[in-house]
């Protein structure tokens, strides 16, 4: 049993690494789709949760899913997450590396980059979304997605610092009978 | 450079990157390592965004390979990973151990409240960094739509409006 979600759970994120255009950030809806609608192995709490613990980590956002698969199936969980998250762009990468060491900003580098932006900001924002829906519905989880998205839209500051400030004000108002 | 510098660097910048990792690559890899200068930095990261998967992984590999080839891919990226995975299944135990504890579960609502805020940011920030061009705007809509509101397929999805953003940004070139 353990060894047929450790397969589909490899096989799911191998087929996710190749649509990331733009970064692993991307393919988080696509993540939701198969991981909380198709799978069912998380809630949407839970899949909100996940995203925000591997937010506090240090390193590439594409760890959120190492994390996904310690939550379903422990430590190889992560291992054959992360394989298959990371495995099949990694080998592109490699080809590509291989085939074109002196690939400077060619033309269609850069005409495929422009044309990757528009994706990239509606998947963002798509993201964002569905991980609100997976935060609480209450008017103090509105009060602080609603802050933290204004504070990184306007100001150049760390995300760090929203964060904290989002995790403080709900400790607050939890000693205060408020959640 | 030797393969234990490689993965050192690379450790540097995983144990490092709060916050996302954009503004320390370039710091560890120009300024501090000196592997590359600034031109062949912007080209190769270019060549990494445009690429598929993790953008700082995709430049791990790249940069691993041309100095040691499979080896140096896989300790640069072995490297960049180690601290990172290694804070997060701490935390996420933290999170796990002391769910019953109410400051933490709190804590967890608060921050995952923040969490979904920092994606809405990103992407108004993103909007707001690129010239105003109305063909953006559209497909930013028709993919957060199809993708958020309908739930249909990424790949489906991407086959259809990466040829039309890519026919839009050429023709207002």
């Amino acid at each position: 049993m353990k060894d047929d979600l450790l397969t589909s759970l490899f096989l799911r994120f191998a087929g996710i690494s190749l649509l990331a255009v733009g970064g692993a950030t991307a393919v988080l809806p696509e993540a939701h789709r198969q991981i909380v609608q198709q799978a069912h192995w998380l809630t949407n709490e839970q899949f909100a949760q996940t995203f925000a613990i591997a937010q506090t980590s240090p390193g590439p956002n594409v760890i959120v899913f190492s994390l996904f698969g310690w939550r379903l199936a422990g430590f190889w969980g992560l291992v054959v997450a992360t394989l298959g998250i990371l495995g099949p762009s990694s080998l592109l990468a490699y080809a590509v590396a291989r085939i074109m060491r002196k690939a400077g900003e060619a033309s269609w580098l850069i005409r495929l980059k422009k044309a990757l932006t528009p994706l990239a900001i509606g998947l963002m924002a798509a993201n964002g979304y569905l991980l609100a829906r997976g935060a609480d519905t209450g008017a103090l989880a509105l009060l602080i997605t609603v802050g933290a998205a204004a504070f990184i839209a306007l100001t150049p500051r760390s995300p760090l610092w929203a964060m904290g400030a989002g995790t403080l004000l709900a400790v607050i108002a939890g000693r205060m009978g408020m959640i | 450079m030797r393969r234990i510098d490689l993965f050192l660097g690379f450790f540097k910048l995983g144990a490092l990157a709060f916050g996302g990792t954009g503004p320390m690559m370039r710091s560890v890899i120009v300024e501090d390592r000196r592997w590359l200068d600034d031109a062949e930095f912007a080209a190769l990261l270019g060549l990494c965004q445009a690429l598929p998967g993790a953008n700082t992984c995709n430049l791990a590999v790249m940069l691993g390979e041309r100095h040691f080839g499979a080896s140096g891919a896989f300790i640069a990226l072995f490297g960049l990973l180690l601290a990172p995975l290694t804070i997060l299944v701490a935390v996420a135990s933290f999170f796990e151990i002391f769910a019953n504890v109410a400051d933490v579960r709190a804590a967890l609502f608060g921050a995952t409240a923040a969490a979904a805020g920092l994606a809405v940011g990103t992407a108004l920030k993103m909007a707001r960094k690129i010239p105003f061009e109305p063909f953006v705007i559209a497909i930013a809509i028709a993919i957060f739509a199809a993708v958020a509101i309908f739930s249909l397929p990424l790949l489906a999805v991407l086959a259809l409006l990466l040829p039309a953003s890519l026919v839009f940004s050429g023709a207002r070139r």
